[in-house]
């Protein structure tokens, strides 16, 4: 038999019988009603086999009633908002609501895979660690048999499948803070918020479900001679008229973070089919509190024993819940199996809404008066001292067989009887929710009179309240939380009156469980599963411990136990108990692992809120307009984007760069440059620091001269490259690589801050206030003379190296004379609001010599044919002198980096050193290719280098490259070998100096 | 994690970066001692417990700031200022 709704339309639960709603479940049509979960839905119209189990494809069925659920996990909607692995017991049903089984094929009660079941053992703890991690026989062949195999095994378990289509919905990310966060709405969350909500602090309240209240609802206890759900209400009604309480509901704290910052997700719209117009999906909330009332309450332990996991067993307080809340009995002939009284109390509800208890199994042999009282009331009848030993049915529970336990022995007796039953709840005890508390290192402490987990000490501003610290029962909820609200706002300043605690009428039972976690047989037959999720079982367990895995961390990893997606909730405690007994320790001293954020698993979508697709923001230069106006590509670098190139119609990149780069060389071309760093510097020890910052002279730089400086780290390395120019006695510019003007000016920054708050240097940064142009080639001058007022531009008057400052076409500019193409070149400066300006003035005053204008493609290409290092040689494992630039490096002055850039092993022989080299045959050469001797493209032997940046030359007509090679200076001449294996390239290639292009310096200073 | 900045109030630990161990001095610019110098670029005590540390806020005034941090707990135990406008900072 299966579960089905009770016929009572005075219900007060959560439905509205009213409101019919329509939704497909593996492509079947049922019905439910608003107000329902799916898993209330489907357990409503007799659903019990949801889905099939991960390893050994079990049919599995509804195994609670809240966020802990382990089973029943489903794909829920279709196409691009299909999403896998949903929590049945959290999906609130609407109209047309469509969800999938997942792990099964073709359905969840005939699965093909379930073949799994019969070789069950070879999937034990540690299957694949054992498969597929066996030693290699012969070179990369038999591992990589089984590397085939792992493809169908790894297809053959697992959860749901991830769509591959974009998300459709959005969503947002809202930060708030708060005095007092209250997380949980039952009895503890509700007296706690408004003691707080009086007191006048800013509060916060986060309920997981749509309903505030928490156990609150459905139970028969009466409050201050109120239902308790009619207290609740009165007292959320009180909570929602002061302004100073912000209640989210559907929002499940997720992580708790350093700081007393806390990230929790709010479904604002997982409930509806689609979102509203314009209204996100989800919205996750980073809430900055100042304390913390925890009241997340306990989560109810299973029993194991063999076959725990036949469709038809479930949590006794979740069947509570769901006949008392949604009005569906999970079967029709319940039976009960329990070490603890509370299970009394969910047989004692569920019978006074209708449904039927008809036997109770409890392991201790001693029962209290009061739990045999409910039993009598509602004609149960009770079988002291017995557990389950096993159960039987085909798809789901039929019958189960019992027998007497011995606790000495912690065995049950091998004489078992049958009792017919569709349905049995069982309970092992509770957990508190310890799972925020102990996400930021809280240590639990072990309780032996609960025989679970407390949250231990607070490490942080954060108060425990009701069950999660322990306290079970109404009353001893109420008084825990009245204390912990007292004692947070008394740390929080605030004035509060003593809590009037509300009466309450209700049984004091005795909740402490009996130490029993597992019913072990004298045989070993079937399966005792631990963790439902992960397919874990306690035999895993005691595999694991056998194995030497006997740390709670290694059993975690070994047998997966508590690594699903419900992160163990109902499992954790179970392993570590089997585990204890195992080793024959107590619980305590086996220890427990620490929680991890999420609470529950949380969309992709909601952590990454408004930042998806693009994800930072583009830099543009002020004539970026014009580039994309003129078709040019263009590429990101860093956060800029920069013309590639500009194509003529038809011209390919390689094209476009080649008539670039030999415009360049042959007439004038002019380049975007406003993507350098540019740092302005002024005060009057600017040229000391300058002299202390860069590894060569600055001391004596004159007014009106620029010069190429290194930077260095204090490691000797090399940092950084570029120039600095004077303008006055106190006042400099310097450029940096594109690349490292952040770096940089922090980087100057903590030497002026930190190290030498003495000298008297300011910095700014200018890189976006100032554009820059430059222009190159053997006719740039004459462009300039034609444009510029007020600055003498002969050889003589305007030398390499000289600043200038004049106008162009109205516009004041700053002009150097610097190259980095080699050809006689000008940077030319001003206000980036007269970028734009600028360029057109100089296209025009160009025009006569046929300027065009260059990209980053053609920049490279002229700087590689000039062996100018960039980036790419950069790369913080070269040297100056590695680079071929020994000679910057001072030996007279002392400077960042300059002892340690003198150790041995920066200055050792066999380090690699900038060459360049010439393909020999043709072949284009791969940047990343590695220098080798052998001509076997087979084995090519040991690296000797690699290749950095790499282009065609056109003034070479060839195809050439920087790279870093070993005594790369001494092999000059000799021909090597780029191979590039993962591209299947292998060329011979010439080694030669990087100086390939006028290696005199005569074109620049001409 | 939240700092606060002496000049700007507290801020959110986003705008902040970790700049290196507080509690050792760069040697004398004049310095040739090759011991010191390597000691000030690798020995670091990595303490468990308090430690002074230098971050910078590049998300704020950009200034550098001389923390005090428990590495255990993350606990920021005090925040002061560094550089040239801090009481200690100018020497001249």
């Amino acid at each position: 038999m299966s579960g089905y709704r009770l016929d009572r339309s005075d219900n007060g639960g959560r439905i509205d019988r009213s409101k019919h709603l329509s939704f497909t479940f593996d492509g079947r049509s049922y019905s439910g009603f608003q107000g329902d979960t799916l898993a209330s839905a489907l357990l409503a119209n007799g659903v019990m086999v949801l889905g099939r189990s991960f390893k050994y494809h079990r049919p599995r069925g509804l195994y609670s009633a809240g966020p802990e659920e382990p089973n029943a996990l489903v794909t829920l909607r279709s196409g691009n908002r299909s999403e896998p692995n949903i929590r049945a017991t959290e999906i609130e049903l609407f109209d047309g609501l469509e969800a999938k089984s997942q792990n099964c094929w073709p359905s969840p009660k005939f699965d093909l895979m379930s073949i799994n079941q019969l070789g069950g053992n070879a999937l034990a703890a540690g299957f694949y660690y054992k498969t597929f991690m066996g030693p290699k026989i012969a070179f990369n062949r038999t591992t990589e048999v089984w590397w085939q195999f792992e493809k169908l095994i790894r297809r053959a378990a697992g959860l749901g499948v991830a769509p591959v289509e974009a998300d459709p919905d959005h969503y947002e990310r809202m930060h708030a803070w708060c005095d007092l966060l209250i997380v949980g709405s039952g009895p503890a969350g509700l007296i706690a918020a408004e003691m707080a909500a009086k007191s006048g602090a800013n509060v916060i309240l986060c309920e997981q479900h749509p309903l505030l209240g928490g156990s609150l609802n459905g139970t028969g206890d009466t409050i201050n001679s109120l239902d308790a759900e009619d207290w609740a209400k009165s007292c959320i009604a009180r909570l929602q008229a002061f302004d100073n309480v912000r209640i989210l509901t559907r929002t499940t704290v997720q992580g708790y973070f350093d700081d007393n910052i806390l990230q929790a997700i709010e479904r604002v719209a997982d409930h509806k089919p689609v979102p509203d117009p314009h209204e996100p999906r989800q919205r996750s909330w980073i809430i900055s509190a100042k304390s913390v009332v925890v009241a997340t309450g306990a989560i109810e332990r299973p029993m194991v024993f063999s076959g725990n996991d036949r469709p038809g067993i479930m949590l006794a307080d979740s069947a509570r819940r769901l006949t008392c809340e949604f009005d569906v009995v999970p079967g029709k002939n319940i039976t009960v199996f329990t070490n603890n009284d509370t299970a009394y109390l969910a047989a004692r509800d569920i019978a006074k809404c209708g449904g039927n208890i008809s036997a109770i199994f409890d392991v201790r042999p001693e029962i209290s008066g009061e739990a045999r009282a409910v039993a009598a009331l509602i004609g149960a009848e009770i079988h002291p001292g017995t557990a389950i030993s096993r159960t039987g049915g085909w798809q789901r529970l039929s019958a189960v067989q019992y027998g007497n336990y011995d606790f000495d022995k912690k065995r049950v007796a091998p004489q078992s009887h049958r009792y017919e039953t569709d349905c049995l709840l069982v309970s092992g005890g509770w957990s508190p929710a310890i799972h925020l508390t102990s996400q930021f290192g809280g240590q639990p402490e072990w309780s032996d009179e609960l025989q679970a987990f407390l949250p231990g000490k607070p490490t942080r501003n954060w108060r425990g309240a009701g069950a999660t610290v322990g306290a079970f029962g109404l009353e001893n909820t109420f008084i825990s939380a009245a204390k912990a609200a007292e004692a947070a706002l008394e740390d929080l300043g605030l004035e509060t009156k003593p809590a009037l605690i509300p009466e309450i009428d209700g049984n004091n039972f005795n909740l402490a469980p009996a130490a029993v976690f597992e019913i072990r047989r004298e045989i070993k037959r079937g399966k005792s599963f631990v963790d439902l999720q992960h397919d874990v079982t306690a035999e895993d367990v005691r595999l694991a411990h056998r194995e030497g895995f006997v740390s709670v961390e290694h059993l975690k990893r070994y047998t997966t136990l508590g690594m699903a997606t419900d992160q163990g909730k109902t499992s954790n405690v179970t392993g570590l108990a089997i585990m204890a007994d195992a080793r024959g320790e107590k619980i305590p001293d086996v220890g427990t692992t620490r929680f991890r954020p999420p609470y529950t698993p949380v969309a992709i979508g909601a952590i990454a809120g408004e930042c998806f697709g693009h994800l930072k923001p583009y830099r543009l230069t002020p004539m970026n307009d014009w580039h994309c106006d003129r078709g040019a590509n263009m590429v990101a670098n860093g956060l800029w984007m920069r013309p590639e190139c500009y194509n003529l119609s038809g011209e390919t990149v390689e094209q476009a760069t080649i008539r670039e780069a030999r415009t360049v060389r042959s007439g004038v071309g002019l380049v975007d440059v406003s993507t350098l760093g540019k740092i302005d510097i002024q005060g009057p020890d600017a040229a000391e620091f300058l002299n202390r910052v860069y590894s060569n002279g600055f001391a004596k730089l004159p007014i009106g001269k620029a010069r190429y400086g290194l930077m260095l780290r204090e490691d000797g390395f090399l940092f950084d490259d570029g120039t600095t120019w004077r303008f006055s006695e106190h006042h400099y510019m310097m450029t940096t690589t594109t690349a490292n003007a952040g770096p940089v000016m922090a980087h100057m920054e903590y030497y002026l801050d930190v190290i030498w708050p003495e000298l008297k240097v300011s910095l700014v940064s200018i890189t976006d206030e100032w554009a820059g142009i430059a222009l190159a080639g053997p006719k740039s001058r004459a462009v300039l003379e034609t444009c510029v007022t007020g600055v003498e531009m002969s050889n003589e008057a305007f030398p390499s190296m000289g600043v200038r400052e004049g106008t162009i076409d109205n516009i004041p500019v700053k002009i150097a004379r610097l190259s980095f193409s080699g050809e006689m070149a000008f940077e030319v400066y001003c206000g980036a609001h007269y970028g734009q300006a600028l360029w057109d003035g100089l296209m025009e005053a160009g025009k006569p010599f046929d300027i065009v204008p260059y990209g980053l493609e053609a920049l490279t290409t002229l700087r590689i044919e000039k062996g100018h290092v960039a980036g790419p040689e950069l790369n913080g494992r070269t040297t100056a002198d590695d680079l071929g630039l020994g000679q910057m490096v001072s030996r007279k002055k002392p400077f960042i980096g300059s002892i340690l850039v003198q150790r041995d092993a920066l200055m050792e022989n066999g380090r690699e050193q900038l060459v360049a080299v010439k393909s020999l045959d043709g072949q284009k050469i791969r940047g990343g290719g590695h220098v080798v001797v052998s001509s076997d493209s087979a084995n090519p032997g040991e690296s000797l280098g690699h290749i950095t940046s790499a282009c065609y030359s056109p003034e070479l007509e060839c195809y050439i490259a920087l790279g870093l090679l070993k005594n790369g200076r001494s092999r000059i001449g000799e021909k090597l070998y780029i191979t590039s294996p993962l591209r299947g390239s292998h060329s011979p290639v010439e080694i030669i100096s990087p100086h390939m292009v006028d290696p005199k310096g005569e074109r620049m200073h001409g | 994690m939240i700092i606060t900045c002496p000049w700007c109030g507290p801020r959110d630990l986003r705008e902040f970066t970790y700049r290196g161990d507080g509690t050792i001095t760069r040697p004398d610019i004049d310095s040739e001692n090759v011991d010191l110098a390597a000691s000030f670029v690798f020995d670091r005590e990595n303490p468990a417990g308090d430690h002074l540390e230098i971050w910078h806020h590049g998300g704020g005034c950009r200034s550098h700031v001389l923390v005090k941090r428990n590495t255990l707990t993350h606990k920021i135990i005090t925040c002061g200022p560094l550089g040239p406008f801090s009481k200690n900072g100018a020497k001249a």
